[in-house]
């Protein structure tokens, strides 16, 4: 990589900063500073603009690097890991949206909250939400200073650093600053980005092929050495029975675990009805499936076109086989379209993990301040400003992010995401399927769905290969690994439902009929809904 | 449609906390509004009672539970069958079909096609089916709890 590429890359930088920090100005400019402005950007975003800042919430840089690459690496196993990430939002499509849009006013505590007793289940589904955030937003902070430091050859250990540390101001920034209208505006900005890049990098790979997709298959089957097993899945998860539980429960997580994410869940608030909170899904649906389908072309034009050794060679988990397949699409490493392309590229992918780690940020920081906050503080207390305690609240998150995210920095970080699905799933869906759906539902159970979910999930991982006892674990030099799979999901899941169902079942507490009645009136009819 | 005397009506029950408008719940500007006023009919817990018990009520819910339950079962049942066949049978998904394209490249393609189909499938039935009579009861109930907490809007 020359110097052609980082000083075009670092420009680009730049300039989406720029406008970046030109939108939080101007959003900011004239706000009133109330809830409903700093939590749901005044609810009055339109399905379409939603759709493409739920799209934008949504597709990392795991996703656009990470999934591509490891189609360039495994073949089939990768685009077997996307198909997760798109039928998960059918959960949230048939299960979720309308009714959270219609029964909550800035968390997904306020649902359970409604028909239960408040302040356990705030602070209970507080610790969850800020506890799936922070997971996802250190995965993305580490993600970027590696990101960074690859895309421009810095000198590592420095490089990486101050991207953690930038990546980390920037977004608390746009969050305490512009709240969720500026966080919205750059998730669109973000979304368009991303998805015109991606467009454009496929339909120069199919132009190379002639649109003929079926060779494309070929050339990359060929390429990689493994022939047809390339075009099969088994090269990554298929190695022996204990590979195969494992990806069967990441795709559990996946799937169950996008319902249960808070910053996702936070976005239904923006527009004003359950109509169109449903709209935007469809909208987003379309984004991101078109999205995930073009990074299968995307990975295999990398496996075809630059061959698996050579992305090996650049990045042992691929993260880098869509800057290289840019490179080459423009006409090489020494061409002028090769170097933009490359660093358009670069900077995409640098738009993606600010835009994200910003949408994650302002979603904990409303669970901090609307939930934790709400239940903890002293009843004595004068009360503060909720909005003001939630842009500190930015403040602490980022700088938590930014400790963890410097701290972690060396280490393999990559479980971070799909752990923060497997506490989602486990922890956040199941009670607020219960509290949804079942009337005999109960303070107890909710409690219990929470901890019964979240507990397992952290314990299993602490005691799972990804801690310790195999080389690539975080700590290679001890061994107490006692659960044989590095996701969770497939037992935690499980365990969340069966505790919030032991706990309503045990329960003394009479389940509110009127409660309940209230709930599903509101969520099916949008009666009284803010 | 919600006759309001038909029901006996127990005097100690008559307060009624609305989760929505909770204290806790800090950050929203506005006066609560949590008590119902003795004088008023009926509470805003018996109005929610009564909507849920109405035919109209009761069509709306049916409707939605009748094409989620199904088809929530069946596109879950496909992805883990799909994933599960992917992981645990190999071979399988690897018999070629046309060219290039095997079992595993249809069934994976085959699960997008079935997420864009049931999405369209989905809003359409609620928009057709369910929207109107939700809207209307909407305001039907907002103007039954409006009177039942004494006026106050």
């Amino acid at each position: 990589m020359t110097g052609d590429h980082q000083t075009l890359a670092l420009l680009l930088f730049g300039v989406f900063v720029a406008i970046t920090l030109t939108i939080t100005t101007w959003v900011s400019r004239n706000r009133r500073g109330s809830a409903e402005e700093f939590y749901a950007g005044g609810r009055l975003f339109s399905p379409m603009e939603n759709g493409f800042a739920i799209a934008g919430d949504y597709m990392s840089a795991a996703s656009f690097l990470g999934i591509s690459g490891l189609i360039a690496l495994f073949g089939y196993d990768g685009l077997l890991y996307s198909v997760g990430f798109l039928v998960a939002w059918l959960v949230v499509l048939l299960l979720v949206a309308e009714l959270v849009r219609n029964c909550g006013r800035f968390t997904l505590a306020d649902v359970v909250a409604a028909r239960t007793r408040e302040r356990p289940v705030r602070i209970a589904l507080g610790t969850s939400s800020v506890t799936v955030s922070v997971l996802y937003l250190v995965a993305q902070m580490v993600g970027a200073g590696t990101l960074v430091a690859l895309l421009l050859g810095g000198e590592g250990e420095a490089t990486q650093a101050w991207t953690v540390i930038g990546v980390g101001a920037l977004m608390v920034i746009y969050v305490s600053w512009g709240g969720m209208r500026a966080t919205t505006w750059i998730q669109i900005v973000k979304s368009v980005l991303l998805l015109g890049g991606t467009v454009a990098l496929t339909v120069l790979v199919l132009v190379r092929f002639h649109g003929d997709f079926d060779r494309l298959l070929l050339t990359a089957a060929e390429r990689s050495g493994h022939g047809n097993a390339f075009l099969a899945p088994g090269l990554k998860y298929g190695a022996d029975w204990t590979a195969r539980f494992d990806f069967i429960s990441l795709g559990l997580a996946l799937v169950l675990g996008t319902a249960g994410l808070p910053h996702i869940l936070s976005r239904f608030y923006t527009v004003p009805t359950a109509r169109a909170a449903r709209r935007s899904v469809v909208w987003a649906i379309g984004l991101i499936g078109g999205f995930y389908l073009m990074t299968i072309v995307l990975g295999f034009g990398a496996a075809a076109i630059v061959g698996p050794e050579t992305v090996r060679g650049s990045n042992a988990a691929g993260n880098t086989a869509v800057p290289l397949l840019a490179l080459d699409l423009g006409g090489g490493a020494n061409s002028t379209g090769g170097t933009v392309l490359f660093a358009v590229v670069a900077a995409i992918a640098f738009a993606t993990i600010l835009a994200v780690v910003a949408g994650i940020t302002l979603s904990s920081s409303a669970s901090v301040a609307h939930d934790l906050y709400a239940s903890l503080r002293r009843r004595r207390a004068k009360p503060r400003s909720e909005v003001a305690v939630a842009r500190v609240a930015a403040v602490g998150i980022g700088v938590v992010a930014i400790a963890l995210g410097l701290l972690a920095r060396d280490l393999n970080v990559a479980f971070l995401v799909g752990l923060a699905f497997a506490v989602a799933a486990s922890a956040n869906l199941p009670v607020l399927l219960y509290s949804l759906f079942w009337r005999d539902f109960t303070t107890r159970g909710a409690v219990w769905a929470v901890y019964g979910g979240l507990v397992p999930a952290v314990v299993l991982v602490v005691l799972s290969p990804v801690v310790s006892g195999s080389p690539e674990s975080l700590f290679p030099g001890v061994d107490f690994q006692y659960f044989p799979l590095q996701n969770p999901g497939l037992v935690s899941i499980p365990l969340g439902f069966v505790a919030g169902w032991l706990g309503t079942v045990t329960s003394a507490e009479m389940p509110d009929e009127a409660k309940h009645a209230e709930t599903e009136v509101r969520s099916l009819t949008g009666a009284g809904a803010v | 449609m919600y006759s309001s005397d038909d029901r006996p009506r127990d005097a100690s029950s008559a307060r009624y906390d609305d989760p929505w408008y909770d204290a806790l719940a800090s950050g929203w500007g506005e006066a609560d509004v949590t008590d119902a006023p003795d004088a008023a009919p009926r509470t805003a817990a018996d109005v929610y009672l009564e909507v849920q018990r109405s035919a109209a009520f009761q069509e709306v819910r049916s409707r939605y539970r009748r094409f989620v339950v199904p088809a929530v079962a069946v596109f879950l049942a496909w992805y883990v069958a799909y994933v599960v066949a992917a992981t645990t049978a190999p071979g399988l998904m690897a018999r070629p079909v046309v060219g290039a394209v095997n079992v595993a490249m249809l069934a994976g393609l085959g699960q997008f096609l079935t997420t864009f189909l049931l999405t369209w499938a989905y809003a359409r039935h609620a928009r057709l089916r369910r929207d109107r009579a939700a809207l209307e009861l909407r305001w039907d109930t907002q103007e039954l709890t409006r009177v039942a907490k004494g006026g106050a809007s």
